[in-house]
């Protein structure tokens, strides 16, 4: 409940130009609460005269939260392989366990995943959790949710952080609506709150134009997904040790309602946008399909991948896959070329942890120079094409 | 077939900033919306009753102000509409809403299909449609981007994912979140719209919905925010200079050593 101190209000109104929802108005010299409230707290912070509070009845707090311990990752694997993420998490895993003075498992679900545990060790993990059964040979919600929260139910671990990733993101809010606690999606880093322990969570909302951090306080597991290329792995070492554990789960739990009739790889470019060392992105400046010929060209000068900003993708001018930002895919590469991208929030979130970040934009002013290494104010048609000029001179000579 | 769409009320996204000095969220003259991904679930929604016949409920959690999105959806096709709104639900994180939504769909006659877009552009959880499944006890789908059969007991749909889609055989009752690829969502017919005038909107509140209070709004979120902050932007903002020929000569010599 907001609650107003009517003796404190001077009836000054900010509390009412501050709040979204248009809940709160000063009638009679006073703030009155409305039913759109959502207790969001904005009114609170800008009361100069400390008029307004919440009351904040928090939810009682979930048996002994000391009998759960340990740090697990989710080891996305698909089509045979380890999902990269998972590798990262392990990195960031080590460190939260490190912290917490508790043991790094991994958990692995699949069919015929020889070797993948030992891999899975080699990056970090001190256990790893096997569950390598036939009816989880292609991912259903189902399964993989049943097959977690069994694990999670009989282990206890405090912490579970998983890939953001289209499976990571599609299951896990099961496992934590299973395991009745909550859950923070897509978080880009994660920290241990000193005084007790806590898992300190940060995302990006509202389309990246804010940062939140979220924490669980009262129920066990904390569980965060985690988005890729964000956190980084350790070094692959073979010599590391491990436990590799073969869990037994009822079968009966593994039988999905959901039947997988066929899995496409689609070949969507001849390098994988989120893996590619260099990629190459236009934005609206390119005005047309045409334009991405250019870009195209220019990747492959290169040897990069080709990336696209939203307003480019809903113009048509390039596939869904290729979108990066907030509502496509986050990149990381050694190289990121922007060509006329003007840089809203919700591309910089995919793409502003690149190492080198070039801009190439008619527009002075456009956000994207905020996050550029190298900023050139020019015509792309002008630029990009001499670009590949130079290139191609010296990959001739 | 007989078809629930959940839809959301949102701040339009791209508005929505925080104050440097004050450190609150500015949405001063964001407009309020339906959720983008939202109107592909409506949409599709619509599409399966015209060609399979049924009906299509659009049931929303949200303050009062959100009738006004919901005479949309009618606009754009629903047959019925209902609000659940409590000043007990405020708060609510995505585990108190699910339980809040379940808890309404309940109430709500049966169901074959529930529909939702993929996430809010607001919280860009994507956690509401498989906890809400879960809760209901139904098979769930994400990022559906087509549907490409449909009988009274089962859908085959296609679900988009990282590296391809997955082709999935779907027994009914579930719950699919869907992608914006599935469709263009129509603008609303007059009929559409004399008819979004006219309609009496359903409303729950928690006592309507029998809720365990400690279940919901702020009190039963299992997450809490402790701080919101504006995003730092790292750049070093070098400025290339000179003709176009020299600024791209100098950018090579940049590049060429990082290849």
């Amino acid at each position: 409940m907001l609650q107003i101190d009517s003796e404190a209000c001077i009836g000054c109104g900010v509390c009412e130009s501050t709040c979204t929802f248009g809940a709160i108005k000063v009638e009679g010299g006073v703030a009155v609460v409305g039913d759109s409230c959502t207790l969001c707290g904005s009114c609170v912070d800008v009361c100069e005269v400390g008029a307004l509070s919440i009351k904040r009845e928090e939810k009682a707090t979930q048996g002994n939260l000391g009998d759960w311990s340990g740090v697990w990752v989710y080891a996305e694997c698909r089509h045979g392989r380890i999902a990269p993420v998972a590798l990262e998490l392990l990195g960031a895993g080590r460190k939260l366990a490190e912290k917490r003075g508790v043991a790094l498992s991994a958990v692995l679900l699949g069919s015929k995943l020889n070797g993948m545990a030992e891999e899975l060790v080699a990056y970090g993990a001190d256990k790893v959790f096997v569950v390598d059964d036939p009816a989880l040979a292609s991912f259903t919600d189902d399964a993989y949710g049943n097959a977690l929260s069994a694990l999670a139910k009989k282990h206890k671990p405090e912490i579970i952080l998983a890939g953001a990733t289209a499976i990571g993101r599609s299951f896990i809010p099961r496992v934590a609506t299973t395991l009745a606690t909550g859950l923070t999606a897509d978080c880009t880093n994660l920290e241990i709150r000193d005084e007790d322990g806590v898992l300190l969570q940060t995302r990006p909302a509202f389309g990246g134009n804010i940062m939140a951090t979220i924490v669980c306080p009262h129920t066990r597991p904390q569980i965060s997904t985690v988005r890729p290329l964000v956190m980084k792995p350790l070094a692959r070492d073979a010599g590391r040790k491990g436990e590799i554990i073969a869990a037994n789960l009822d079968s009966n739990s593994l039988t999905p309602r959901v039947t997988v009739l066929d899995s496409v790889v689609e070949d969507l470019d001849r390098v994988n946008l989120s893996e590619a060392d260099i990629v190459v992105a236009g934005g609206r400046g390119l005005e047309n399909e045409k334009g991405f010929a250019m870009i195209r060209e220019l990747a492959d000068v290169l040897g990069g991948a080709v990336a696209a900003s939203r307003a480019a993708v809903d113009s048509g001018w390039i596939p869904y896959p290729h979108q990066v930002g907030q509502t496509g895919k986050t990149v990381a590469p050694k190289i990121y070329i922007a060509c006329g991208i003007s840089g809203a929030i919700q591309h910089l979130v995919g793409m502003q942890s690149a190492d080198t970040i070039i801009a190439i934009n008619r527009d002075a002013d456009a956000p994207i120079f905020d996050v550029a290494t190298y900023g050139i104010v020019g015509d792309v048609f002008e630029i990009v094409p001499k670009l590949i000029e130079k290139f191609k001179e010296r990959k001739s000579a | 077939m007989k078809i629930i769409v959940c839809v959301k009320q949102v701040p339009d996204a791209k508005d929505v900033r925080l104050d440097p000095k004050t450190n609150t969220l500015s949405r001063e003259g964001v407009q309020a919306i339906m959720n983008p991904y939202d109107r592909h679930a409506l949409e599709e929604a619509v599409r399966l009753k015209e060609q399979h016949g049924g009906t299509v409920t659009v049931v929303s959690m949200g303050p009062p102000q959100a009738e006004e999105m919901l005479r949309e959806a009618v606009s754009c096709g629903a047959d019925e509409a209902v609000l659940v709104s409590d000043r007990a639900f405020a708060g609510a994180d995505t585990w108190a809403t699910t339980y809040t939504l379940s808890q309404a769909i309940k109430k709500i006659d049966d169901f074959d299909l529930i529909l939702c877009g993929k996430q809010a552009i607001d919280g860009d959880t994507a956690q509401v449609g498989p906890g809400l499944a879960e809760r209901l006890d139904i098979p769930f789908v994400a990022y559906v981007r087509k549907i490409n059969d449909c009988t009274a007991n089962t859908i085959r749909a296609e679900r988009l994912m990282d590296d391809g889609y997955d082709l999935l055989e779907v027994p009914l009752p579930a719950l699919f979140t869907v992608v914006k690829e599935i469709n263009e969502p129509r603008i609303p017919s007059l009929k559409g719209k004399m008819k979004a005038k006219k309609i009496d909107i359903t409303k729950m509140t928690a006592v309507d919905i029998e809720a365990d209070p400690e279940q919901l709004g702020l009190k039963g979120s299992t997450t809490q925010v402790v701080r919101v902050f504006s995003p730092e932007l790292k750049g070093e903002r070098a400025m290339l200079a000179g003709t176009p020929s020299e600024q791209v000569a100098q950018l090579y010599e940049k590049l060429s050593p990082l290849l």
